[in-house]
């Protein structure tokens, strides 16, 4: 018998599995396909809506959102399916997140030191709220060299927070290897097998002068993260907090777990293969993608196609000396033929490249050189919609949220 | 008033590095002032080729002999810079026969021990050269890394007296009744290693005679003296490919041309390169058909390296020279020899000798020439030891392997730190216990970092040279931030993040010559890192703008949240892992 479901999800990102979850919410049967791992434990964890526009720092993104420019995704799908994403995401992830009772953004520390705007953020994180006063510790550990505390705490200085921070570096209970990985720290103190959790405290009760807020790098923990952040609090007398960390980030890794809980509960199929080719009618629509398997080719058959393969770090979007590309369907994506059109010689300029991506309609379907549509059933949802800058405008995970949603319902929508 | 010294050397590349380090060992008092990091210049921006010779065989057997000596000489003195790669001169069924055979003479007249290899055994040395490669010739070419040779350098000079200053730009030359006696020097942070936010100031160094080692920059020192020295820098691009698709340098068998060579350099290989002849040493189009050029070309001895990541490309300026009246035309036609012009000898303005032209390869050589020059201008009769006595790092070959054991050091980064230390491996590895990664592309050690810093001061890019640090794949990506920790708080924050800035901005440079395929892919992930999770652009404490912190979220509403119930889906996600 042939594979075949109602609508097929191109991707396992975040903008993937909200369209998924999406579709699946109207009833459609779904499969969602992807190489073998997420992008999720890439990102630092952070839901980030809008932070900049024209390069001002924004407190509240749902104002901004309808002055963007008309080729922004927010743009095409509008602030409504913004607010829809953010609420699916609120359901998938449940007391794991917070930041969902208030328009405003959050500042967060990051772990260079700086603040970052950002919407929804991990529980862990919450008590590091630059917008709160109270004065803060932040503990490194000398065998992490990703988060220096007491550069991150003078850095923080500069940024003039409204709450005094100072920065202490402890070694990690049980020594480990000088290269140890980031996971090697969470498990340690999941396990506790060697009262790792209650010998971290006693460290940092030393150089603990009673701030009311401790920060810590984002490694408390990956299953038991919360027993971790109780045990230390407990033992400090005071609140603790994780600050969000580039990859391998555990925050991504729990987000991850929710969201895999959740295509299990909603009934999405989830094959982790790569597409490698399409089938169509011959008459503009799709009717099957090729799921490549042990060096075969299977056609998997669907009504409806979502494409949601993440952009250039996500390799939604490939390119070579000659252009750029969307590989699965070969969708349009503009850009200057001269590759030295696609970048700025000013390291902290106004990039182009980072915008790069398939052209979609208000329907979120992929348009053509030409400006037709590529396919009647494909829609496009994430990073691998272009116009938009995720990094500097801090965006990311909002476009994922908005452009799923949106994507997801319409396909499953089309095949009820 | 001023400071006083012997010599002064101007000029931190291998010329300078190699004159200071002779004149300090047979006793003279001597400064080098460089007015970038060392290397900043020629040297630090070539493809890292020691030469056997067999390049000049034909083409300029004088240049060849030099090689060939000279290429045994570093082989023993600075062992922990050079590896020992061998080369190959390929020869494709569209070269000339003829050639080849010039090319294999030419190497035996020169003393260089030259092999022929059929194509298949070629192949079995190399496995991606091309089918169609016919034959070749071995010569012991060699891989050099100028970075560690200029440092060793320059820290053996400062171990017998001599005085290092970087960042130090001679504005003038002091000239007085006719004679030069010195320069003035600014300081881009003060004197001694680089500290970022120190005022510069300016020094006046009074010198018994200077030497104008500054390349490509040579005629712009002699301009402030009215003397014309008639340097003809020629740009030639260097493509960094992000692993090793040869271990050995294949050069390609024919008179000349352009994109010619691979050279297998540490965890990469660089391509080379172009000859083009340029006005001015600092300002000259670095071009997208001179990156395409050396891909597309090499590509016909290589041809994976079409597809191939590429992480980078740079380009140097090669400090060309020829006596007036010479008249060349074409870049490539202008001699590798240099040239020592005693300007009292010629111009009749007596105090200053300037050296151009010349190679990596001979640097020393040179070196030992413009010294035995300087010394008898002195009246120093000391003999030159620089050819017999080991570099630091290079002193002690079995200390290496002690170091290792004593470490436990079996493991790739530790193989690696003690391949860029050498004999300096315990030392160094011994002063920072725990010793995390710094570097993961490159397996550089926070011991390394710290060690370069001592040297460097706040100067990253100099950190960057000297350990290979953000060198790698991800062109500083993940650990540029962990560098600049790594001066805290030896140096205060600011300083930290202004080396930080300064450091993405030199990686971004050549990174834009490579911007398509993974190492695009690669270029947005680090501005995903930098503009999002880091949010260096955004972060207050650089753009100075100032924050309505009260306008943003300050985790009040979370308690009304919490009493509403507020959802259960994700629960607290205690045992979701692997249930």
């Amino acid at each position: 018998m042939a594979i075949e479901d109602d609508v097929i999800v191109v991707g396992g990102g975040v903008a993937g599995m909200t369209a998924a979850l999406a579709a699946a919410d109207t009833g459609a049967s779904v499969r969602l396909v992807t190489k073998s791992q997420s992008t999720l434990r890439h990102a630092s964890g952070l839901v980030d809506v809008l932070g900049y526009a024209d390069e001002e720092l924004i407190a509240d993104p749902f104002d901004a959102i309808g002055d963007l420019p008309a080729d922004h995704p927010y743009a095409k799908v509008g602030v409504e399916a913004v607010r829809d994403g953010l609420a699916r995401f609120d359901a998938v992830t449940g007391d794991l997140y917070r930041g969902g009772y208030t328009d405003a953004n959050a500042l967060l520390p990051t772990h260079g030191g700086a603040v970052k705007p950002t919407a929804r953020y991990p529980a862990s994180a919450a008590a590091g709220l630059a917008s709160d006063e109270r004065d803060a510790l932040l503990v490194g550990f000398e065998t992490l060299s990703d988060f220096d505390a007491p550069l991150a705490a003078d850095h923080l200085r500069a940024a003039d927070v409204p709450f005094d921070v100072r920065g202490a570096t402890v070694s990690f209970p049980g020594a480990p290897r000088a290269d140890a990985k980031i996971t090697r720290y969470a498990h340690a103190l999941d396990e506790n097998d060697d009262d790792e959790r209650e010998r971290l405290a006693a460290r940092v009760e030393r150089v603990h002068e009673g701030e009311p807020r401790v920060g810590f790098p984002a490694v408390l923990g990956e299953s038991h993260h919360a027993a971790v952040r109780t045990a230390l609090a407990d033992a400090l007398d005071a609140d603790v907090f994780e600050v969000p960390m580039g990859p391998p980030s555990l925050p991504g890794m729990r987000l991850e777990a929710a969201y895999e809980r959740a295509l299990r509960d909603a009934g999405v199929n989830v094959v982790r293969r790569p597409v490698d080719g399409y089938e169509t009618d011959g008459d503009g629509r799709l009717t099957a993608v090729l799921v490549e398997r042990n060096g075969q080719r299977v056609p998997h058959y669907a009504d409806a196609f979502v494409l949601a393969t993440g952009g250039l770090v996500g390799e939604g979007i490939d390119s070579d000396r000659e252009g750029v590309h969307e590989p699965v369907f070969d969708c349009h994506v503009p850009h200057p033929a001269d590759r030295y059109e696609w970048f700025v010689d000013d390291p902290f300029g106004d990039q182009p490249y980072p915008r790069f991506g398939v052209v979609v309609d208000d329907d979120l379907r992929p348009r053509d050189a030409t400006g037709g549509i590529e396919f009647e059933n494909l829609r496009a949802a994430g990073s691998v919609v272009g116009g938009a800058d995720f990094a500097a405008e801090c965006s990311g995970t909002g476009v994922s949220l908005a452009t799923g949603d949106a994507a997801g319902t319409a396909a499953g929508s089309d095949t009820q | 008033m001023g400071t006083r010294t012997e010599v002064l050397v101007i000029g931190g590349g291998s010329t300078g590095c190699g004159v200071v380090r002779d004149l300090a060992r047979r006793g003279v008092d001597v400064t080098l002032v460089e007015k970038g990091n060392l290397t900043n210049g020629t040297t630090g921006r070539m493809h890292g080729l020691l030469h056997s010779g067999g390049r000049y065989a034909v083409s300029d057997q004088a240049s060849a002999r030099e090689c060939i000596e000279e290429n045994r000489v570093l082989r023993d003195i600075a062992g922990h810079c050079v590896e020992e790669t061998g080369g190959l001169f390929v020869k494709r069924p569209e070269d000339s026969e003829e050639y080849f055979q010039e090319k294999l003479q030419g190497c035996r007249d020169c003393d260089i021990p030259a092999e022929v290899l059929t194509g298949e055994e070629a192949r079995a040395r190399e496995p991606y050269l091309a089918h169609d490669v016919e034959k070749a010739i071995a010569v012991p070419d060699a891989a050099v890394d100028p970075f560690r040779l200029c440092v060793a350098n320059a820290v053996d000079a400062e171990n017998h007296g001599a005085r290092i200053e970087t960042h130090a730009e001679v504005t003038d030359l002091l000239v007085e009744s006719g004679e030069i006696v010195g320069a003035t020097v600014r300081h881009a942070s003060g004197k001694g290693p680089r500290e970022h936010g120190t005022p510069g100031e300016e020094e006046e160094i009074y010198a018994d005679h200077v030497v104008n080692a500054a390349g490509a920059w040579a005629g712009r020192i002699g301009d402030f003296a009215g003397l014309d020295v008639a340097v003809r820098p020629s740009k030639g691009v260097m493509t960094v490919m992000n692993t090793r698709q040869v271990d050995t340098v294949v050069n390609r068998c024919r008179p000349k041309g352009d994109a010619d060579i691979i050279v297998p350099h540490e965890t990469a290989c660089i391509l080379g390169t172009t000859d083009e002849e340029v006005g001015d040493p600092e300002d000259y189009p670095e071009e997208e058909w001179e990156v395409d050029l050396v891909i597309d070309t090499l590509s016909e001895l290589v041809p994976i390296l079409q597809e191939a990541r590429t992480i980078r490309s740079f380009w140097g300026v090669r400090p060309l020279y020829e006596p007036p009246g010479t008249g060349t035309q074409d870049p490539t036609d202008i001699t590798r020899d240099y040239f020592t012009l005693d300007h009292a000898e010629r111009d009749d303005v007596p105090g200053m000798t300037s050296i151009v032209g010349g190679k990596l390869t001979t640097y020393r050589m040179m070196a030992e020439s413009i010294t035995d020059h300087v010394c008898e201008k002195l009246g120093v009769s000391a003999t030159c030891d620089t050819a017999d006595v080991p570099l630091p790092g290079s002193e002690r070959e079995g200390d290496i392997e002690a170091a290792m054991e004593r470490f436990g050091l079996r493991s790739p980064v530790a193989r690696r730190s003690a391949d860029r230390l050498g004999s300096r491996t315990e030392d160094v590895l011994a002063s920072c216990d725990p010793n995390p990664v710094v570097c993961s592309c490159e397996g550089v050690t926070r011991a390394e970092v710290r060690d370069a810093i001592e040297q460097a001061g706040t100067d990253l890019n100099a950190v960057r040279l000297r350990t290979r640090a953000s060198m790698g794949n991800c062109q500083g990506g993940r650990c540029a931030h962990r560098m600049a920790a790594e001066l805290h708080p030896e140096h205060d924050e600011e300083s930290a993040r202004a080396a930080l800035d300064e450091l993405r901005a030199e990686r971004w440079k050549g990174q834009r010559h490579a911007l398509w395929g993974e190492q695009l892919s690669q270029a947005m992930l680090n501005h995903a890192l930098h503009g999002a999770t880091l949010n260096e652009d955004g972060d207050p404490a650089r753009t100075g703008a100032s924050v309505e912190w009260d306008a943003f979220d300050d985790g009040a509403g979370a308690d009304a949240e919490d009493a509403q119930g507020g959802s259960t889906a994700g629960g607290d996600a205690e045992g979701a892992h692997g249930d």
